[in-house]
């Protein structure tokens, strides 16, 4: 069984994010970029399940800038054994990037695709349930625990109030959460491995896939700088504080 | 997050190593470049800022134990060294045909640097298994080579470096351990070491003890001493340990700093049973012993590079949070407002960039030096080294003293506080100074070897090269601050170092002093050649780029005067030191 794995190249998460000075987006300008965190834990699931000899190939693919090329090395030198670059410029929307990912899943014929449950950029949570749709194939979000079984996968996900477990039948789509591993580091050895191993560029047009924007990005504002708090005299005083001035009762 | 790579500057002047030494030109560098580079900087810092960093504080803290002859290594100890070694970072500059994975030394100088900031008791193993390995390729038989290399380029087995006795320290002609030959060509070794690093530790299988010893009939002095390869337990012909090789650890020394890396007093021999094998030529121990001093050197110079970053990421941070007195208008501020304080953070950020930045360039000039085919290219870089080596080890750890200092003083009260953890870098940058030859005998060997005997050649092509520099940027501030001091320095070398009537006390008195000079102006040097690359890729990246060019300003304004000042000092070299009596 093949296994995709999606990747996103996004603001490092050690660094502090800056807007741009005319409010237009992000200010990513010389910025440290990495991949996603949960496309991280995305790669390390699938490269366990190589490991286990319940995979056979792991292709890592990524849609975005020529630079996302760095972050599928990286998802090389973890494990992943080939990778594919959807070049596009730009933001590119959930709905377009499901579409390239439901093509490549068709073209390699992959028994499972394991994406990132959400992206620390955009926070959208939206590509793995799109995917779903459109090939008409089931879906396991937010999984904290991954078991394949024959032509099955149950998926522990985490809901609120508790885990809930599915069973799906393959192929299937897998969103991941935080709690389902930690991703390794890569050695050595494989980060100079993963040099050579192949990567295909290919593109929106060379997939087939018309583009058709359906979000416009208006703005982008630094949250509001904390006020100072105030000491409170009394509970009374906070209950009406808390009733009048912040009203949350 | 106690320590981060500085990623970005790391990566530019890398990339500014690479480019003005012409790394690309060299046909073996071709699968070895910037873009590698990169990537291995990035997982290199993943590894060093989540595994070896937290580890730090718990080495200092809870130290080695001792008990029974054996050495215990801190919690956690262990555990990363297994991680460390099976993601392949021993070998990382080491031959691949016994393991290792050949990178060059300009991609291996930013990695060494973030293992040594994030951990510096951790990794004293990883200079000693390089150092330890390049003399074992350079004078070692074939079969001890194929006996030993594979298994300590890996990191299944360590190297301690045996060379120090209670009565020989800096003065190794003085060591009296004994190397008996035996019938069957190997020697019966006995004698006692002192100030073994991971002399004896519970992470790895196997310790070879790189020793400096003296065969009966071996002539007196310096030039009598053999070098021998002693494990803990014994290797057989296929390269398997076996035997207890009559190895013992006496105990392990209570230190100022480096809690977590246990230096030991060995024993060999106790029970004449302990085998030593010949390395090299009989008597020629020095010599060999000699590659793994230079290799230990430079990296002793980057730890003061990596001490220096260290202490300014926790200054940095302690300065952006602590409020305290108040700013333009009245209002308190957090103390980086403060222009005192900015002058102390700059003090650290603009010497640490500079030795940075001169470090990356012995990395650079060491892969000249070992691949190019130009041998006037390869002589031109031996003979740099060679000069660098004694300023860049002695220059960066005097400095990472003072910067370590500094950042306390940034800290106020709090760090004179162990909690705050900045005292650990002043403890543990003490040692830096002494250890690979003291300062006084770094600047012994500048001035007798590397400049007297050299009778001024490798001093003379840098001042040239500084000066050509200078007139290739005449508008440049940081040149023209730069130009007053190397006229000076360039004063003194001709007068004073070069006078083949010179009193060699006289000039031994000021040679540290020298040596301290030499380190200021190449710094600034450094700094006014990035000023320069700053200027050409502003537009880039205003923020990174801009600072570059404060940095090189703050320098030549604050720090190169006192390299003026120790050279005003070397002038008057008749004077201070000899009339008085202790």
């Amino acid at each position: 069984m093949k296994i995709l794995v999606g990747v996103k190249r996004v603001i490092d998460y050690n660094v502090k994010v800056r807007v741009k000075s005319d409010n237009t987006d992000v200010d990513l300008s010389n910025t440290k970029m990495a991949i996603n965190p949960f496309c991280e834990i995305a790669v390390e699931e699938a490269i366990r399940l190589k490991e286990a000899g319940i995979a056979t190939e792991v292709i890592a693919v990524s849609v975005g800038s020529s630079a996302s090329q760095e972050q599928l090395r990286t998802a090389m030198a973890l494990g992943a054994d080939r990778a594919i670059l959807v070049e596009a410029e730009g933001t590119v929307e959930p709905l377009n990037v499901a579409k390239a990912f439901a093509k490549i899943m068709a073209q390699e014929e992959a028994g499972l695709v394991i994406l990132g449950k959400q992206s620390i950029d955009s926070d959208n949570n939206q590509v793995g349930q799109m995917l779903a749709a459109l090939t008409k194939r089931p879906q396991g979000t937010f999984a904290s625990n991954v078991t394949v079984d024959g032509d099955s996968v149950s998926v522990t996900r985490e809901i609120d109030g508790g885990l809930r477990t599915v069973k799906l039948a393959l192929p299937a789509i897998v969103t991941t959460d935080l709690r389902l591993n930690e991703p390794r580091f890569a050695k050595l050895p494989d980060i100079m491995k993963a040099k050579r191993k192949p990567q295909d560029n290919t593109s929106f047009a060379d997939l087939g896939i018309e583009v058709k924007q359906h979000i416009q990005l208006d703005k982008v504002e630094a949250p509001a700088a904390r006020q100072g708090g105030v000491k409170v005299g009394s509970v009374d005083e906070l209950i009406q504080k808390l009733k009048d001035e912040a009203k949350v009762i | 997050m106690s320590y981060q790579a500085p990623y970005k500057d790391m990566q530019w002047l890398v990339e500014q190593a690479y480019q003005s030494q012409h790394l690309a030109e060299l046909n073996s560098l071709q699968d070895f470049d910037l873009d590698l580079a990169n990537a291995i900087i990035d997982e290199a810092n993943k590894f060093a800022s989540n595994v070896l960093a937290p580890l730090n504080t718990v080495g200092d803290t809870q130290g080695c134990q001792f008990e029974n002859g054996q050495v215990t290594t801190p919690n956690g100890w262990k555990e990363a060294y297994a991680q460390f070694r099976d993601s392949g970072w021993i070998g990382l500059a080491l031959p691949e045909a016994f393991g290792g994975q050949g990178l060059p030394k300009y991609i291996a100088q930013p990695v060494n640097e973030m293992w040594l900031s994030s951990n510096l008791a951790f990794v004293m193993f990883a200079a000693l298994a390089q150092g330890g390995s390049e003399i074992l390729l350079k004078f070692a038989s074939d079969d001890i080579k194929a006996r030993y290399l594979t298994q300590i380029v890996t990191g299944e087995w360590t190297v301690a470096m045996s060379l120090t006795e209670p009565n020989a320290g800096s003065d190794l002609g003085a060591l009296t351990t004994k190397a008996v030959p035996q019938a069957d060509g190997t020697y019966q070794i006995k004698g006692q070491k002192i100030y073994i690093t991971y002399g004896e530790h519970d992470m790895a299988d196997n310790i070879v003890h790189l020793v400096l010893a003296r065969t009966p009939d071996a002539p007196a002095g310096s030039r009598g001493i053999s070098l021998f390869a002693v494990p803990k337990y014994r290797v057989n012909d296929e390269g398997v340990c076996g035997e207890f090789n009559d190895v013992h650890c006496t105990g392990i020394e209570h230190k100022t700093g480096l809690h977590g890396s246990p230096t030991c007093s060995i024993s060999y021999g106790d029970n004449d049973a302990c085998v030593g094998e010949l390395i090299g030529e009989l008597n020629q121990g020095l010599m060999a012993m000699f590659v793994l001093m230079n290799e230990a050197r430079l990296s002793c110079g980057l730890q003061g590079v990596a001490l220096g970053e260290l202490a300014y990421q926790k200054a940095l941070q302690y300065a952006q949070e602590r409020v305290q007195g108040a700013g333009v208008g009245g209002k308190r501020v957090a103390i980086v407002e403060h222009p005192d304080v900015q002058r102390m953070l700059l003090n650290i950020r603009s010497e640490t960039f500079g030795l940075r930045a001169l470090g990356y360039q012995i990395a650079a000039l060491l892969d000249v030096s070992e691949l190019s085919q130009d041998s006037e290219r390869v002589r031109m870089a031996e003979s740099r080294i060679a000069l660098l080596t004694p300023i860049f080890k002695g220059f960066a750890t005097e400095q990472a003293n003072v910067m370590a200092g500094t950042a306390i003083q940034i800290f106020g009260g709090m760090g004179f506080v162990e909690e705050t953890g900045i005292a650990q870098v002043m403890r543990d940058a003490r040692i830096t100074t002494i250890y690979e030859g003291t300062t006084g005998v770094q600047a012994k060997d500048l001035v007798h070897r590397k400049i007297r005997m050299d009778q001024g050649v490798a001093i003379s092509q840098l001042l040239t090269d500084m000066r050509d520099d200078i007139c290739a940027a005449s508008q440049s501030k940081p040149y023209q601050r730069l130009a007053v001091a190397v006229d000076q320095l360039a004063d003194v070398v001709d007068r004073i170092l070069l006078n083949p009537n010179a009193d060699t006390a006289k000039l031994d008195a000021v040679s540290v002093p020298f040596l301290n000079a030499m380190g200021g102006i190449c710094c600034a040097w450094q700094l006014a050649r990035l000023e320069q690359q700053a200027h050409l890729n502003h537009a880039q990246d205003n923020d990174f780029f801009g600072n570059v060019i404060a940095l090189a300003d703050f320098y030549s304004v604050y720090q190169l005067p006192l390299a003026q000042a120790a050279l005003t000092t070397v002038s008057q070299e008749q004077n201070g030191v000899g009339a008085y009596l202790f």
